[in-house]
């Protein structure tokens, strides 16, 4: 059960191996969470962020869970669910694609969208069913600021973020009065694997602050956090930049 | 019905289906109706944290279960359904000359509630725990089967401090203590530190009934700890007015508007409460005897102000109480002087000496001192540093109260109450489907 002061004992990450996401759980074992959950594709980063989880003293259960594999969520959530309850459910799979190459390939493209949107729908749905049912609990998604507007740099991750962030605000509302509740997180650019060799942009962040900004918004019970925080500014200047201005902007 | 519920802090809201039995066979239907996630009875949400809730399950709401089944005027015996609050005995009682064995900082708890966390009172030195003037009680089981229980059986020790994991109480039977009038004789005198307060209160507290000290944990220095204590005993007739003497029994408090909703959070800072607590140290008497009080304004000053927790704004706020045996006073000390340094804004602390434990297994009196204390939730650091009192706590053999609690560890709690095991036992076997639970448990592994 979350606290009083809003820290929960149990945690469900899925993508399991995320550098934020296993920011998070660090952070959160630290306070009261006793049991992890961690759900993403077999890997050594995945086994690896187990070890680390329990060596910090947590009761970690790592389960097989591939976000494109829509038709198996509901058996691989079923299950963890059954094992008791999910104070927070950390939504922090994504592939960033490459932009070229899936322009070229629109399968590839695809691909990004099953990960980040369609795999996400199931799951969030399977995830908010089931925390309805608890009566209690907080679903974190990871979203992005790049789904805010979506740019000609990078608009096909940015548009699944898009379809992703429209989709866990309403899920969010579809909670409203059920104990259970959304939590929408938009990080900027993160230096994770997910970035590596790309070109840093303004207020580049650490998947600790990302982490951080997570456990302060469950403590306050916020619906929308950004990280940094600036950038919910800055996103509602550059959201209402004319088209042509918009296209011309180096970001 | 659905209902979002939480505890009288506002903290950790969950939600539960709702239904409220107005008879015993309602409440069973419901009891025997319960899904996986089980049911609960909740009295009057007066418990801090999130004792009376059960996320995504059933809670039955007792207050409708409210009947008055019997009276023993000369005996002093009230049997009553468990959803009678004590506001509701008092006025019933005393115009007949007989007041409830034990009260709370409020009258707004029901029976089942004062059963359910063996709340005590400030006459605890002198007359222990709600439980011990409970002469029977009937139990609505998992099995939704009704069970007589009394005094020295398991179920009953059990059920006295149980926080509602043991059953539902339908009705008691309760002792009542004789008074010849409704106000209260009170001594009040100001100590001017915490060591004062404690020689004062360990020297003279056998003379009085009823005993309790405010403490002003604002004050830093050589003032920590000041405090007012306020101790005194029910008026005997020849200590009233030949005007009170015309209805020495009255009883007709009355209250203010409540506070107002929409408070915003951040109210309640250092400075104002510390403003608030001088004045109140100023005001209160140096010493001053045998003073007539009215039972509200020495038992429930609170009342007066309806929702009065609302002032803590949207975040909430806990009630940190915790009790240290006696000879433990350097624990007690240190975890003060701790409270006032972390610049805490809470008002007043209330200090008590405790007599006897009772037989009840999660009961939570001890020989010893208790603290309590209100705390706004949102007060930097607050979760490490209530964590490391606890770890004192605990090493100086005490405990801290479930009926209070919204952050404890499990580990912790399991290690300050050493009936757990005994407690945990008897649920499996009466209880082994878990039709009883409430957030609290699952949170402490109760
Ligand atoms: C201002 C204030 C001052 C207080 N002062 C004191 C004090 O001086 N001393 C003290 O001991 N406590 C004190 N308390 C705490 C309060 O007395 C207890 O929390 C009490 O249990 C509240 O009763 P309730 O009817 O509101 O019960 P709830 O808070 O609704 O429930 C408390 C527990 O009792 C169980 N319960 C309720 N009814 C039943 C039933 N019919 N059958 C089985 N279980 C049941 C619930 O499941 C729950 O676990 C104070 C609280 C406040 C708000
Ligand atoms: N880094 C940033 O700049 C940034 C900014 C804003 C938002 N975000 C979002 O934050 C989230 C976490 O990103 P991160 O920075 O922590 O990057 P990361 O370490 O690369 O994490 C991404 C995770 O998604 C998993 N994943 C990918 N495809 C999957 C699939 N088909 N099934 C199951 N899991 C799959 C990965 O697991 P595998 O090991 O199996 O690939 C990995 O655990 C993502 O949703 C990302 O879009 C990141």
């Amino acid at each position: 059960m979350m606290n009083a002061l809003g820290d929960p004992q149990s945690l469900l990450v899925l993508g399991g191996s995320s550098e934020i996401g296993l920011a998070t759980a660090r952070r959160l074992v630290g306070s009261r969470v006793e049991v992890v959950h961690l759900a993403g594709r077999p890997s050594p980063a995945l086994d690896a962020a187990a070890a680390e989880l329990r060596a910090l003293g947590a009761q970690v259960h790592v389960h097989d869970f591939d976000a494109r594999a829509v038709d198996t969520h509901e058996t691989v959530l079923g299950k963890i669910f059954a094992e008791g309850d999910i104070d927070v459910a950390l939504l922090a799979f994504g592939v960033l694609g490459d932009q070229e190459r899936d322009e070229r390939e629109p399968l590839a493209a695809a691909a990004v969208a099953q990960v980040n949107y369609l795999g996400a729908v199931t799951s969030g749905l399977l995830c908010a069913q089931a925390l309805r049912r608890q009566g209690h609990g907080a679903l974190v998604v990871l979203s992005s600021v790049a789904g805010e507007r979506a740019r000609r740099s990078n608009f096909i991750y940015g548009s699944t973020k898009a379809g992703l962030d429209a989709f866990a605000q309403g899920l969010g509302d579809s909670l409203h009065g059920s104990g259970a509740r959304v939590m929408v997180v938009r990080p900027g650019f993160v230096r994770t694997r997910m970035t590596e060799g790309l070109p840093e942009a303004p207020l580049a962040t650490t998947a600790e602050a990302v982490a951080e900004a997570v456990v302060g918004g469950l403590r306050r019970g916020s619906e929308t956090v950004w990280v940094p925080g600036a950038l919910r500014f800055v996103m509602s200047g550059l959201r209402h930049l004319p088209r042509a201005v918009f296209r011309r902007l180096p970001v | 019905m659905e209902g979002r519920l939480t505890g009288w802090g506002r903290t950790a809201p969950t939600t539960a289906r709702i239904c409220a039995p107005t008879t015993a066979a309602e409440a069973r239907d419901a009891v025997r109706a319960a899904g996986e996630r089980g049911t609960l009875a909740r009295g009057l949400g007066r418990s801090y944290g999130d004792a009376a809730q059960n996320a995504g399950g059933t809670v039955l709401d007792m207050t409708a279960l409210a009947r008055v089944l019997a009276l023993d005027l000369e005996q002093g015996l009230v049997t009553c359904e468990a959803g009678v609050s004590l506001d509701r005995l008092m006025r019933l009682l005393l115009p007949f000359g007989w007041f409830v064995p034990v009260t709370p900082g409020t009258r707004y708890v029901t029976v089942g509630g004062a059963v359910g966390a063996d709340i005590h009172g400030k006459n605890h030195h002198v007359s222990g725990s709600f439980g011990r003037h409970v002469t029977r009680m009937r139990l609505l089981t998992a099995g939704g089967e009704e069970v007589e229980v009394a005094p020295g059986e398991e179920l009953f020790d059990a059920t006295t401090g149980g926080m509602g994991l043991t059953g539902v109480i339908l009705d008691a039977t309760i002792r009542l203590l004789p008074v010849a009038t409704s106000l209260m004789s009170v001594d009040t005198e100001r100590a001017a530190d915490l060591d004062d307060l404690m020689q004062r209160l360990e020297a003279t507290d056998h003379r009085y009934r009823y005993s309790v000290a405010w403490i002003d944990l604002v004050a830093r220095g050589a003032a920590t700890g000041r405090a007012v204590l306020t101790r005194g005993d029910h008026a005997t007739l020849d200590a009233l007015t030949p005007r009170q003497r015309l209805d020495p029994l009255a009883f007709r408090p009355r209250s203010l508007p409540p506070a107002p909703r929409g408070i915003p959070g951040g109210l309640l800072r250092t400075a104002t409460v510390g403003a608030f607590n001088e004045l109140w140290y100023r005001r209160a008497p140096r010493d001053r005897r045998g003073q007539l009080q009215r039972i509200g304004a020495f038992f429930h000053p609170l009342d007066g102000v309806p929702e009065w927790n609302r002032v803590y704004g949207p975040g909430g706020f806990l009630q940190y109480q915790f009790v240290v045996p006696y000879g433990r006073e350097a624990a007690l000390r240190s975890i003060v002087e701790q409270l006032s340094r972390h610049g805490c804004p809470s008002f007043l602390a209330v200090l008590k000496r405790f007599g006897e434990g009772g037989p009840g297994w999660l009961s939570f009196p001890m020989p010893g001192w208790t603290l309590a204390l209100d705390l706004p939730a949102s007060v930097p650091g607050l979760g490490p540093l209530l964590d490391r009192l606890d770890e004192q706590v605990l090493a100086a053999g005490g405990r801290v109260y479930l009926a209070k609690d919204s952050r404890m560890r499990p580990q912790t709690l399991a290690a300050m109450y050493p009936g757990l095991a005994d407690f945990r036992a008897l649920r499996e076997r009466i209880d082994p489907r878990g039709v009883f639970t409430s957030d609290l448990a699952r949170r402490l592994a109760l």
